[in-house]
Protein backbone atom coordinates (compact mmCIF):
# COMPACT_ATOMS: atom_id res chain seq x y z
CA UNK A 1 0.00 0.00 0.00
CA UNK A 2 2.97 2.66 1.29
CA UNK A 3 4.89 1.09 -1.74
CA UNK A 4 1.76 2.58 -4.09
CA UNK A 5 1.18 6.11 -2.97
CA UNK A 6 5.20 6.25 -3.21
CA UNK A 7 5.21 5.45 -6.79
CA UNK A 8 1.57 7.31 -7.57
CA UNK A 9 3.62 10.27 -6.16
CA UNK A 10 6.55 9.99 -8.74
CA UNK A 11 5.05 12.16 -11.96
CA UNK A 12 5.49 9.29 -14.31
CA UNK A 13 3.91 6.36 -12.71
CA UNK A 14 1.07 9.54 -11.90
CA UNK A 15 0.74 10.03 -15.53
CA UNK A 16 0.04 6.31 -16.36
CA UNK A 17 -2.07 5.31 -13.23
CA UNK A 18 -4.23 8.09 -13.82
CA UNK A 19 -4.67 7.83 -17.68
CA UNK A 20 -5.76 4.33 -16.65
CA UNK A 21 -8.18 5.05 -14.34
CA UNK A 22 -9.34 8.15 -15.95
CA UNK A 23 -12.05 6.06 -18.82
CA UNK A 24 -13.30 4.16 -15.46
CA UNK A 25 -13.98 6.84 -13.40
CA UNK A 26 -15.96 8.88 -16.52
CA UNK A 27 -18.30 5.63 -17.13
CA UNK A 28 -19.25 5.54 -13.81
CA UNK A 29 -19.55 8.76 -13.78
CA UNK A 30 -21.82 9.20 -16.68
CA UNK A 31 -24.34 6.11 -15.53
CA UNK A 32 -24.51 7.91 -12.19
CA UNK A 33 -25.95 10.62 -13.67
CA UNK A 34 -27.70 9.38 -15.92
CA UNK A 35 -29.75 7.44 -13.15
CA UNK A 36 -30.12 10.46 -11.41
CA UNK A 37 -31.30 12.10 -14.02
CA UNK A 38 -34.23 9.82 -14.64
CA UNK A 39 -34.85 9.99 -11.10
CA UNK A 40 -34.68 13.53 -10.62
CA UNK A 41 -36.17 14.71 -13.19
CA UNK A 42 -39.27 11.84 -13.89
CA UNK A 43 -39.48 9.77 -11.00
CA UNK A 44 -39.16 12.64 -8.02
CA UNK A 45 -43.19 14.44 -7.40
CA UNK A 46 -43.58 18.10 -8.10
CA UNK A 47 -43.18 19.90 -4.99
CA UNK A 48 -46.05 21.17 -3.26
CA UNK A 49 -45.12 24.62 -2.86
CA UNK A 50 -42.16 24.99 -5.42
CA UNK A 51 -44.00 23.05 -8.17
CA UNK A 52 -41.30 21.77 -10.74
CA UNK A 53 -39.36 24.55 -10.58
CA UNK A 54 -37.44 23.06 -7.33
CA UNK A 55 -35.87 20.23 -9.93
CA UNK A 56 -33.44 22.92 -10.70
CA UNK A 57 -31.86 21.75 -6.99
CA UNK A 58 -30.36 18.47 -8.67
CA UNK A 59 -27.70 20.58 -9.69
CA UNK A 60 -27.41 23.56 -8.00
CA UNK A 61 -27.24 22.02 -4.64
CA UNK A 62 -24.76 19.13 -6.09
CA UNK A 63 -22.43 22.18 -7.95
CA UNK A 64 -22.73 24.03 -4.62
CA UNK A 65 -21.16 21.20 -2.51
CA UNK A 66 -18.89 20.68 -5.02
CA UNK A 67 -17.60 24.19 -4.91
CA UNK A 68 -16.82 23.71 -0.98
CA UNK A 69 -15.29 20.63 -1.75
CA UNK A 70 -12.98 21.13 -4.07
CA UNK A 71 -12.28 24.80 -2.43
CA UNK A 72 -11.10 22.51 0.96
CA UNK A 73 -9.02 19.76 -1.77
CA UNK A 74 -7.68 22.80 -2.99
CA UNK A 75 -6.21 24.00 0.18
CA UNK A 76 -5.07 20.84 1.53
CA UNK A 77 -3.47 19.47 -1.83
CA UNK A 78 -1.81 23.03 -1.74
CA UNK A 79 -0.76 22.97 2.01
CA UNK A 80 0.88 19.31 1.70
CA UNK A 81 2.70 21.06 -1.50
CA UNK A 82 3.92 23.87 0.34
CA UNK A 83 4.97 21.60 3.66
CA UNK A 84 6.58 18.45 1.90
CA UNK A 85 7.27 19.98 -1.53
CA UNK A 86 5.34 17.35 -2.84
CA UNK A 87 5.43 17.83 -6.62
CA UNK A 88 2.02 16.19 -7.27
CA UNK A 89 -0.06 17.83 -4.46
CA UNK A 90 1.13 21.15 -6.12
CA UNK A 91 -0.25 20.28 -9.36
CA UNK A 92 -3.79 18.31 -7.78
CA UNK A 93 -4.03 21.91 -5.89
CA UNK A 94 -3.94 23.87 -9.32
CA UNK A 95 -5.57 21.80 -11.34
CA UNK A 96 -8.21 21.91 -9.12
CA UNK A 97 -8.47 25.39 -9.57
CA UNK A 98 -10.90 25.93 -12.99
CA UNK A 99 -12.72 22.90 -12.21
CA UNK A 100 -13.67 24.71 -8.59
CA UNK A 101 -14.40 27.86 -10.52
CA UNK A 102 -16.57 26.42 -12.89
CA UNK A 103 -18.83 24.78 -10.12
CA UNK A 104 -19.45 27.98 -7.93
CA UNK A 105 -20.38 29.65 -11.47
CA UNK A 106 -22.90 27.04 -11.93
CA UNK A 107 -24.18 26.93 -8.44
CA UNK A 108 -24.46 31.18 -8.60
CA UNK A 109 -26.21 31.02 -12.04
CA UNK A 110 -28.44 28.23 -11.42
CA UNK A 111 -29.47 29.71 -7.85
CA UNK A 112 -30.22 32.83 -9.76
CA UNK A 113 -32.33 31.00 -11.97
CA UNK A 114 -33.76 29.49 -10.03
CA UNK A 115 -34.44 32.67 -7.23
CA UNK A 116 -36.19 34.77 -10.23
CA UNK A 117 -39.49 32.88 -10.11
CA UNK A 118 -39.18 31.65 -6.12
CA UNK A 119 -37.88 35.27 -4.44
CA UNK A 120 -38.77 37.51 -7.59
CA UNK A 121 -35.24 38.52 -7.91
CA UNK A 122 -32.41 37.26 -9.75
CA UNK A 123 -29.84 38.75 -7.23
CA UNK A 124 -29.75 39.58 -3.88
CA UNK A 125 -27.25 40.42 -1.39
CA UNK A 126 -28.01 37.64 0.58
CA UNK A 127 -25.30 36.50 3.34
CA UNK A 128 -25.21 33.09 1.59
CA UNK A 129 -25.00 34.10 -2.13
CA UNK A 130 -22.42 37.15 -1.26
CA UNK A 131 -19.99 34.56 0.84
CA UNK A 132 -20.77 32.47 -2.75
CA UNK A 133 -19.80 35.30 -4.90
CA UNK A 134 -16.58 35.49 -2.89
CA UNK A 135 -15.70 31.88 -3.40
CA UNK A 136 -15.79 32.88 -7.04
CA UNK A 137 -13.36 35.34 -6.71
CA UNK A 138 -10.94 33.37 -4.48
CA UNK A 139 -10.62 30.46 -7.23
CA UNK A 140 -10.41 33.01 -9.89
CA UNK A 141 -7.33 35.30 -8.08
CA UNK A 142 -5.96 31.56 -7.20
CA UNK A 143 -5.87 31.01 -10.94
CA UNK A 144 -4.43 34.15 -11.89
CA UNK A 145 -1.64 34.16 -9.51
CA UNK A 146 -1.15 31.29 -10.84
CA UNK A 147 -0.66 32.08 -14.03
CA UNK A 148 0.67 35.53 -13.20
CA UNK A 149 3.78 34.19 -11.79
CA UNK A 150 6.68 32.44 -14.75
CA UNK A 151 8.09 30.14 -12.43
CA UNK A 152 5.76 27.43 -11.63
CA UNK A 153 7.31 25.94 -8.06
CA UNK A 154 6.92 29.43 -7.11
CA UNK A 155 3.59 30.17 -8.57
CA UNK A 156 2.34 26.96 -6.66
CA UNK A 157 3.75 27.68 -3.07
CA UNK A 158 2.13 31.63 -3.59
CA UNK A 159 -0.74 29.92 -4.77
CA UNK A 160 -1.45 27.47 -1.93
CA UNK A 161 -0.78 31.06 0.61
CA UNK A 162 -3.81 32.31 -1.32
CA UNK A 163 -6.21 29.17 -0.98
CA UNK A 164 -5.47 28.56 2.54
CA UNK A 165 -5.95 31.77 3.83
CA UNK A 166 -9.43 31.83 1.91
CA UNK A 167 -10.29 28.42 3.21
CA UNK A 168 -11.86 31.34 6.15
CA UNK A 169 -14.67 31.71 3.64
CA UNK A 170 -16.06 27.82 3.56
CA UNK A 171 -17.35 27.94 7.41
CA UNK A 172 -19.01 31.66 6.54
CA UNK A 173 -21.00 29.91 3.68
CA UNK A 174 -22.01 26.73 5.45
CA UNK A 175 -23.25 28.35 7.87
CA UNK A 176 -24.32 31.60 6.68
CA UNK A 177 -28.19 30.27 6.66
CA UNK A 178 -27.94 30.01 10.35
CA UNK A 179 -25.61 33.22 11.44
CA UNK A 180 -27.70 35.50 9.42
CA UNK A 181 -31.22 35.59 8.64
CA UNK A 182 -31.19 34.73 4.81
CA UNK A 183 -33.53 34.82 2.08
CA UNK A 184 -32.05 31.66 1.20
CA UNK A 185 -33.47 28.35 2.56
CA UNK A 186 -31.75 26.65 5.24
CA UNK A 187 -30.07 23.02 5.28
CA UNK A 188 -32.50 19.92 4.10
CA UNK A 189 -29.80 17.31 4.31
CA UNK A 190 -27.37 17.85 6.82
CA UNK A 191 -29.24 18.74 9.60
CA UNK A 192 -29.65 16.54 12.91
CA UNK A 193 -32.68 13.75 12.54
CA UNK A 194 -34.65 12.71 9.51
CA UNK A 195 -34.37 15.13 6.29
CA UNK A 196 -36.85 17.13 6.11
CA UNK A 197 -36.75 15.93 2.21
CA UNK A 198 -39.15 13.21 0.24
CA UNK A 199 -36.83 9.80 -0.07
CA UNK A 200 -37.68 10.03 -4.22
CA UNK A 201 -36.54 14.15 -4.04
CA UNK A 202 -33.54 13.24 -1.63
CA UNK A 203 -32.41 10.07 -3.42
CA UNK A 204 -31.79 11.70 -6.72
CA UNK A 205 -29.96 14.60 -5.39
CA UNK A 206 -27.57 12.20 -3.26
CA UNK A 207 -26.74 10.57 -6.68
CA UNK A 208 -26.14 13.47 -8.10
CA UNK A 209 -24.17 14.70 -5.83
CA UNK A 210 -21.94 11.46 -6.00
CA UNK A 211 -21.86 11.99 -9.65
CA UNK A 212 -20.69 15.18 -9.15
CA UNK A 213 -17.66 13.92 -6.92
CA UNK A 214 -16.73 11.56 -10.01
CA UNK A 215 -16.83 13.75 -12.16
CA UNK A 216 -14.61 16.32 -10.39
CA UNK A 217 -12.86 13.42 -10.12
CA UNK A 218 -11.80 12.41 -13.58
CA UNK A 219 -11.61 15.88 -15.04
CA UNK A 220 -9.18 16.90 -12.14
CA UNK A 221 -7.04 13.57 -12.97
CA UNK A 222 -7.21 14.53 -16.46
CA UNK A 223 -6.09 18.31 -15.69
CA UNK A 224 -3.10 17.15 -13.89
CA UNK A 225 -1.78 14.72 -16.42
CA UNK A 226 -1.30 17.75 -18.51
CA UNK A 227 0.14 19.70 -16.18
CA UNK A 228 1.78 16.69 -15.34
CA UNK A 229 3.66 16.45 -18.86
CA UNK A 230 4.46 20.53 -19.12
CA UNK A 231 6.27 20.83 -15.81
CA UNK A 232 8.62 17.40 -16.58
CA UNK A 233 8.59 18.26 -20.47
CA UNK A 234 12.17 17.97 -20.12
CA UNK A 235 12.68 14.54 -18.62
CA UNK A 236 13.25 11.82 -20.82
CA UNK A 237 9.86 9.52 -20.06
CA UNK A 238 8.31 12.68 -21.53
CA UNK A 239 10.66 12.70 -24.59
CA UNK A 240 10.01 8.84 -25.28
CA UNK A 241 6.44 9.31 -24.59
CA UNK A 242 6.35 12.22 -27.77
CA UNK A 243 7.66 10.56 -30.06
CA UNK A 244 5.76 6.98 -29.48
CA UNK A 245 2.41 8.69 -28.02
CA UNK B 1 -46.32 11.72 -16.61
CA UNK B 2 -46.41 12.67 -20.50
CA UNK B 3 -43.75 14.04 -22.54
CA UNK B 4 -45.65 17.44 -22.95
CA UNK B 5 -45.73 17.53 -19.28
CA UNK B 6 -42.02 16.68 -18.62
CA UNK B 7 -41.31 19.48 -21.02
CA UNK B 8 -43.23 21.92 -19.51
CA UNK B 9 -42.32 21.30 -16.09
CA UNK B 10 -45.28 23.05 -14.85
CA UNK B 11 -44.94 26.17 -16.35
CA UNK B 12 -41.25 26.74 -15.38
CA UNK B 13 -39.73 25.09 -18.75
CA UNK B 14 -37.73 28.15 -19.24
CA UNK B 15 -36.29 28.09 -15.82
CA UNK B 16 -35.39 24.95 -15.48
CA UNK B 17 -34.23 23.63 -19.00
CA UNK B 18 -31.71 27.10 -18.93
CA UNK B 19 -30.33 26.03 -15.87
CA UNK B 20 -29.79 22.19 -17.15
CA UNK B 21 -28.69 23.53 -20.53
CA UNK B 22 -26.12 25.58 -18.81
CA UNK B 23 -25.24 22.53 -16.76
CA UNK B 24 -24.62 20.79 -19.45
CA UNK B 25 -22.09 23.16 -21.21
CA UNK B 26 -20.26 23.92 -18.40
CA UNK B 27 -19.52 19.63 -17.63
CA UNK B 28 -18.50 19.34 -21.72
CA UNK B 29 -16.28 22.50 -20.84
CA UNK B 30 -14.49 21.23 -17.67
CA UNK B 31 -13.91 17.63 -20.51
CA UNK B 32 -12.72 19.73 -23.44
CA UNK B 33 -10.54 21.58 -21.81
CA UNK B 34 -7.99 19.57 -21.03
CA UNK B 35 -7.97 16.81 -23.79
CA UNK B 36 -7.32 20.47 -25.99
CA UNK B 37 -4.72 20.98 -23.86
CA UNK B 38 -2.99 17.87 -23.69
CA UNK B 39 -3.45 17.64 -27.74
CA UNK B 40 -1.91 21.38 -28.07
CA UNK B 41 1.22 20.31 -25.27
CA UNK B 42 2.18 17.37 -27.06
CA UNK B 43 2.12 19.01 -30.40
CA UNK B 44 4.53 21.54 -28.76
CA UNK B 45 6.80 19.25 -27.92
CA UNK B 46 6.85 17.15 -30.59
CA UNK B 47 8.02 20.03 -33.00
CA UNK B 48 10.67 20.68 -30.57
CA UNK B 49 12.02 17.49 -30.46
CA UNK B 50 12.15 17.43 -34.30
CA UNK B 51 14.09 20.86 -34.39
CA UNK B 52 16.70 19.32 -32.17
CA UNK B 53 17.01 16.51 -34.09
CA UNK B 54 17.74 18.31 -37.29
CA UNK B 55 20.52 20.30 -35.90
CA UNK B 56 22.91 18.17 -33.62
Amino acid sequence: MLRFFHQLASPKHFYRIAGRWIPWLAAACTLLMLYGLYQGMVVAPTDYQQGDSYRIMFIHVPSAWMSLFIYVVMAAAGAVGLIWHMKLAEVIAISSAPIGASFTFLALITGSIWGKPMWGAWWVWDARLTAELILLFLYLGVMALYSAVEDKRTAARATAILAIVGVVNIPIIHYSVEWWNTLHQGPTVTKFGAPSIDLRMLIPLLVMAVAFKLFYLTVVLMRARVEVLARERNAQWVRELVDAP
Amino acid sequence: MNLHEFFNMGGYAVYVWSSYAIALVVLVANVLAPVRQRRKLLGQLARRQRRERRKP
